[in-house]
């Protein structure tokens, strides 16, 4: 019983069952061809955008940073992506709609196979869909157009909102902050952008959900927030891919900006096949008295390289980010979070889960820094994995760096493994070997589940397999 | 029923049970006492069906069925309860979520078609942690997650009560215990008795439990066999004598 096998099967029953895998049909209006990224592919996708100069400029420069950074020799094995054999840009439609019905036939039948219109009927305030490189459709509560909200995709935002999208875009997550982030930056396409004026709280959260769909497709979305004073407002994405015996890249930039007194969630469920390699830079910046919280769910991709990182640069900032990660066979997820104190009386809090299974890689990768000045400080971090068996592995590399003193600061770290004490425990009881290890799980990861949306909540614990016979939690 | 006969058990290649002889009737409260090492609570675990320990020998029938090859769970569902002496704590895992699912698990393997709502479970469930004096708040909180060591016991009592299982081992619940949380646990286990009529196997190391519940018979364990069976006077003669006397006198 030390390695269950029955607990073997049933994870590989409810996770390694992939049932987002499918492929559907799709003509692209124009795809970047093969053979490496060039400024010729820069300036078409940019051309084809009908871009500004400035945006062209941008991208050629942010190309040339790509070009001289190194891979990052740390994290997970890169050594797998071939710049060469992946397709930059690939348009499956003409031009976003904001009616669902003028969206193709093929891709709406995919999000339908993926719940998205169904979801925004019922529990959103507004919902954009990615396929492939552009946002096919994006659509806002009437209400909330009227009070100033701006939700489109970041290309079409470039072209409507010209000055603000400028005013912020590439200041939090520069182009030259590391290679794939200057990757994004020279051939990025599509997102969501979102403005929120004073004041405003947007009660429902505002979904995106990327789909890739092509085999070698590289997936570069930018996603640029502004919650301007005293708003709020939650966005949550999804992501899915079907399953090929080739690599796809998904690589996208996530900046955000929470002004004085607002609040901003960012809730991700990553459910990418495990062919997709998931290189992503997010990063927040807080200023005073705002809150900022990533919850961010890994689940599927061959490896995912994801630090979501909170810049705290005014007093009474916060910062929070949650993470759970689940490794399976062939996966690593090396996640974590940053958190820089830049200013006194700031606080912030990291929680991150994770569990991994059948020679599943899980990598914790934190930092926290707090800068010189920056007094009065309240962190508390706590990591813990849960390994289903003994092939499997987990890491944890914390990073502080703490230049003041008056901080105070906590950090619990623990490893377990499922126990042959704690199956036979709950066995004792009536519970099967694989009813005991799947109520262990389930109780692992619901201090991060119980935080998500409830539809969200119960897709998670469906993926997890832990809404079992008599609802275990 | 239960009867065990010439029970040899292993750990490794350690020798810990060397033929157990024991029958215990429902109605009936059988104490075990015995040294440390001398295989009390490696008797309860290899009955439960402990993966550490293999049988080499003998066997152990519920009501006639066989269960030394049965998996831990088909031994509960037939109603074998082990009370731990060390209870696990399962985080996110609430004791009254997890007591539905045990209890509906329970009934379902007796032939039941009929499952326990939380609705009607609540009311039961409360009752049971008032008659262990429980604050309700246990019900929601994880499985013995926090629990100081005599809120353990007491939870596990709980277990027993709503479970209503045909025989319990009881390994060593009063360890840990002061004297109010020992009646409060005894008066527990004795309720219980008298409203199931299940038969009681208790491990323990002092007669002090023996004075809340009246055992009908008191065995004594040394080596992995019993050497000695009485009724409760025994107990007072090993309170008053220790073990050494009657190891003595036995070999």
């Amino acid at each position: 019983m030390a390695v269950p096998k029955s607990t073997q099967k049933l994870i590989d029953n409810t996770l390694g069952d992939y049932k987002f895998g499918f492929k559907t049909k799709n003509k692209a209006v124009f795809k970047t061809p093969k053979g490496g990224l060039t400024p010729q592919i820069v300036e078409e996708i940019s051309k084809r955008k009908k871009e500004p100069k400035w945006m062209l400029e941008y991208r050629l420069n942010a190309l040339k940073i790509f070009e001289k950074k190194n891979m990052p020799s740390w994290g997970g094995d890169l050594s797998g992506i071939n710049f060469e054999k992946i397709h930059y840009y690939l348009q499956p439609q003409d031009k976003p709609k904001t009616n669902w019905k003028d969206v193709p036939r093929e891709i709406k039948d995919t999000f339908e196979k993926l719940g998205i219109p169904e979801a925004e009927r019922k529990f959103l305030a507004g919902t954009g869909a990615q396929f492939e490189s552009e946002m096919v459709y994006h659509s806002l509560q009437k209400e909330l157009t009227k009070k100033g909200v701006i939700f489109d995709s970041t290309d079409v935002a470039l072209q409507k909102y010209p000055e603000i999208f400028k005013q912020y875009f590439g200041k939090v997550v520069p182009a030259h902050d590391n290679k794939f982030a200057a990757l994004n930056s020279a051939v990025w396409s599509g997102g969501s952008f979102i403005y929120v004026p004073k004041n405003v709280h947007i009660e429902l959260p505002l979904q995106a959900y990327f789909r890739i769909n092509a085999e070698n497709m590289g997936q570069f979305e930018r996603t640029l927030i502004i919650a301007d004073e005293g708003s709020s407002v939650h966005y949550v994405e999804g992501c899915t891919a079907p399953t090929y015996s080739t690599d796809s890249l998904h690589s996208a930039v996530v900046e955000i900006i929470v002004k004085k007194g607002a609040r901003v969630q960012y809730t991700t469920i990553q459910n990418w096949s495990t062919n997709v390699y998931n290189l992503v830079t997010k990063r927040a910046f807080a200023y005073r008295d705002a809150e900022m919280f990533w919850l961010d769910c890994n689940l599927g991709s061959k490896l995912t390289m994801k630090y979501p990182a909170i810049y705290l640069l005014e007093p009474g900032a916060r910062g929070e980010v949650q993470s759970l990660a689940f490794a399976n066979t062939n996966q690593h997820q090396d996640a974590g979070a940053k958190i820089i104190h830049n200013a006194p009386n700031t606080t912030s809090k990291i929680v991150a889960k994770s569990i991994s299974k059948g020679a599943g890689r899980s990598t914790y990768r934190g930092l926290l820094k707090v800068a010189k000045n920056a007094k009065n400080i309240k962190s508390h971090v706590s990591c813990d994995a849960l390994l289903l068996d003994n092939a499997s592995r987990s890491d944890t590399y914390p990073t502080m760096k703490i230049e003041e003193n008056e901080v105070a600061i906590a950090h619990e770290a623990t490893v377990s493994k499922i126990g042959e004490e704690q199956l036979f425990y709950l066995m004792s009881r009536g519970l099967t070997e694989e009813e005991a290890a799947s109520a262990i799980v389930n109780g692992f990861a619901k201090p991060i589940i119980k935080q998500l949306p409830m539809e969200y909540a119960l897709e998670l614990n469906r993926l997890l397999e832990l809404e079992m016979t008599g609802s275990v939690g | 029923m239960l009867e065990i006969k010439n029970l040899h058990a292993n750990i490794g290649d350690l020798k810990i049970l060397n033929g157990i002889n024991l029958t215990i009737h429902s109605g009936e409260i059988h104490a075990i006492m015995g040294p440390n090492g001398s295989g009390k609570s490696t008797l309860c675990n290899v009955l439960m069906g402990h993966p550490k320990y293999e049988v080499t020998k003998g066997s152990a029938k519920f009501n006639g069925k066989e269960i030394l090859s049965l998996e831990p769970n088909e031994r509960a569902n037939l109603g074998l309860f082990l009370g731990f002496q060390h209870p696990l704590e399962i985080s996110g895992v609430s004791l009254g979520n997890f007591l539905r699912l045990a209890k509906n698990l329970n009934l379902k393997a007796a032939g039941e078609t009929k499952q326990i709502s939380p609705m009607e479970f609540m009311p039961m469930l409360k009752k049971t942690i008032g008659l262990l004096k429980m604050d309700e708040k246990f019900i929601t909180r994880s499985v013995n997650e926090g629990f100081s060591g005599g809120e353990k016991k007491r939870a596990e009592i709980v277990q027993m009560a709503l479970l209503e299982p045909k025989i319990a081992m009881l390994d060593e619940i009063d360890s840990g215990l002061d004297i109010d949380a020992l009646k409060i646990v005894a008066k527990g286990i004795t309720e219980t008795f008298k409203k199931t009529g299940l038969g009681v196997l208790l491990i323990t190391h002092y007669q002090r439990l023996l004075n809340y519940i009246t055992p009908d018979f008191v065995h004594v364990m040394a080596k992995g066999k019993i050497i000695l069976s009485g009724d409760k006077k025994l107990a007072h003669k090993l309170e008053k004598n220790g073990y050494e006397d009657i190891l003595k006198n036995t070999k």
